[in-house]
């Protein structure tokens, strides 16, 4: 099973959309590799540098609600992959993004309220970590000292997706 | 218990339910263009699997940027032109024949009543309009589509929507899906489908009715959805016409995907547009509407008229009378782009294209463009443009840029004074 979570990348807002993770001017690019250097390009949020390290050293992002909401360009969940971004946490997806992460055998997940805040407690710790176990339905957050963990739902098809590794092959095999 | 018309829909294409509550549905037509369709035709070459599920199933268009403005474009472009010949696939339009998909392929009658449609692009759910179940997809869901003409869904609840009274003049369709998305925000109808209704879309054009369904995404809906009526028949008519002996035959046959009169609704939310005045997006999210009587006064710096929005001739007309016989104000520019070929013919042939150029409109080829930034009128840093398109999101126009989204009246009216201005003093 691959390893989710790395270091954690905390964007404290609701409806970020797929114009501010990547913007529609690199659409041309054809490889994802290219996307590489764009992550988060257009995103204006305080505190916040995407052309910082920890941006580009980012394992995992916390966010609010409506993640990834706008356009179905794919390239959103592939410029987190590029880059080791394998999971998104946050209070609930915009569909065509959630479905876009899994079918690339990557994790969206959602978490309620109360506990998204409890990970944003964790946003002023500079080594905060996330570790995801898909299989298990659990993470783990670590950071200041500190370590909290949680339990989470996705649903079996997301879940056999991650497994398969994506949905192309999943697909193929079976229909 | 009834069905909804998504519900039913699902119980015809269903080919597998391989966990509860994960539908796998035949899919009857894929669409592509060459943004999203190119790199899962390399993916599908890496992967040794260079293949169609039905070529005939298959409608591909360029209309993001055409002609290409450079060689990566140009290389998107090839890439599906030269995959659709590989394939044979037959419904490939290029540069010519080629217009913006929402628009251009309910035009060629390629949608009927109780289709699933899927696309890579989210503005998919425009084609709900003619009573099928069409959604955007990524591209690995487009891929599995090109692939084994298949896709996933979660089974989608429906929020039914009432359009109730008559739109007063000035007001159009565009104005009632701003109140809608008012209404639900951003996310209110996230994994739904939008089941619009009531005396208003039942007199609605079919372009009308796709300017509703267009922007059901907007408010995080999976499809939003028509009823197929005698409208939908008439507009398919010359489509349909070999396959029916007469358009109550066709009538009969379509109305069995309506929703049933006991269906059951997760929601149902009845406005009444009676006394809706014309509106307007005052910030960087297509929920955030305002009245443009609030709005009036804001300046604007571009006009921009077309997308799969509101590009149609029914949107050009409208315009066209407000400008007949006036000038865009000086501090503006106004690019109008018809949204499919036929559309910049007909417009051509009612003189409307001649009203819009001496008024002082740019007029362009048919293309997605500016809508999203890529092409054909981006916004410089700090400019406002005024925009019959769907989203607004922070720099979609190009880095810096604010867009107010509003009706095709309210865009001609605002061309004219050079600000956001109500369109019904002038009609």
């Amino acid at each position: 099973m691959k390893k989710f979570g790395g270091p954690a990348l905390f964007l404290d807002r609701s409806d970020i959309n797929t114009d501010e993770i990547i913007p529609a001017k690199y659409l041309t690019e054809i490889t994802k590799e290219d996307l590489k250097p764009y992550l988060l390009e257009d995103l204006k949020l305080p505190g916040f540098d995407p052309k910082s390290d920890k941006t580009f050293g980012a394992g995992v992002v916390i966010t609010r609600a409506n993640f990834g909401c706008g356009s179905s360009r794919e390239h959103a969940p592939w410029v987190f992959e590029v880059n080791g971004i394998n999971v998104v946490l946050a209070q609930s997806f915009a569909r065509i993004f959630r479905q876009n992460m899994f079918n690339c055998g990557m994790a969206a997940i959602e978490l309620s309220a109360e506990q998204i805040d409890r990970l944003f407690g964790f946003a002023g710790a500079a080594d905060a970590t996330v570790d995801v176990d898909v299989e298990k339905g659990t993470l783990t957050i670590k950071g200041g000292g500190r370590e909290e963990s949680m339990q989470f739902e996705i649903s079996p098809f997301d879940k056999a997706l991650v497994l398969a590794g994506g949905w192309v092959d999943y697909a193929d095999s079976k229909y | 218990m009834g069905m909804t018309t998504a519900q039913k829909i699902f119980a015809a294409h269903l080919v597998d339910e391989p966990f509860a509550g994960t539908k796998v549905l035949s899919i009857d037509v894929v669409m592509c263009h060459e943004i999203t369709t190119p790199i899962a035709i390399a993916d599908l070459m890496s992967r040794g699997k260079d293949r169609v599920f039905d070529p005939s199933k298959i409608k591909a268009v360029i209309d993001h940027v055409t002609p290409s403005k450079d060689s990566k474009t140009a290389t998107q472009a090839k890439m599906l032109r030269d995959w659709a010949r590989r394939h044979d696939i037959k419904d490939f339009f290029d540069i010519g024949a080629n217009g913006v998909c929402h628009a251009l392929f309910p035009e060629k009658g390629f949608i009927r009543p109780g289709n699933t449609v899927i696309m890579g692009d989210s503005h998919t759910c425009t084609h709900g309009a003619f009573g099928a179940f069409a959604a955007g997809v990524g591209t690995t869901d487009l891929e599995v589509g090109i692939l084994k003409g298949v896709c996933a869904f979660r089974e989608p609840k429906t929020i039914r929507v009432n359009l109730n009274g008559t739109l007063p003049k000035g007001v159009f369709a565009k104005d009632a899906i701003l109140r809608v998305i008012g209404h639900l925000g951003v996310n209110g109808a996230t994994d739904r489908v939008i089941e619009f209704g009531g005396p208003i879309v039942a007199q609605m054009s079919m372009e009308s009715r796709m300017t509703l369904c267009n922007m059901a995404i907007e408010a995080g809906g999976t499809s939003g959805i028509c009823m197929p009526d005698q409208v939908t028949v008439d507009y398919l008519w010359p489509f349909i016409s070999g396959s029916f002996a007469s358009k109550e035959e066709a009538l009969a046959a379509y109305s069995v995907w309506c929703s049933d009169a006991d269906a059951e609704y997760e929601q149902v939310i009845d406005l009444d547009l009676s006394d809706l005045a014309p509106l307007c997006t005052f910030g960087y999210k297509p929920d955030q509407v305002k009245s443009v009587a609030e709005m009036a006064g804001t300046q604007v710096d571009q006009v921009y008229l077309g997308s799969c929005t509101n590009g149609r001739l029914e949107d050009l007309r409208i315009a066209a009378q407000i400008l007949k016989g006036k000038k865009i104000a000086s501090n503006v520019r106004a690019i109008l782009s018809p949204a499919t070929p036929q559309i910049y013919k007909d417009a051509v042939a009612e003189g409307l294209i001649q009203i819009f150029m001496d008024a002082g409109f740019c007029v362009t080829n048919p293309t997605c463009g500016a809508c999203l930034g890529m092409s054909n009128g981006v916004l410089a840093e700090g400019e406002v443009c005024a925009s019959t398109t769907n989203r607004n999101f922070m720099g979609r126009m190009g880095k810096g840029g604010m867009v107010h989204l509003l009706s095709p009246a309210t865009a001609a009216a605002s061309a004219i004074e050079g600000m956001i201005a109500d369109p019904r003093k002038y009609l």
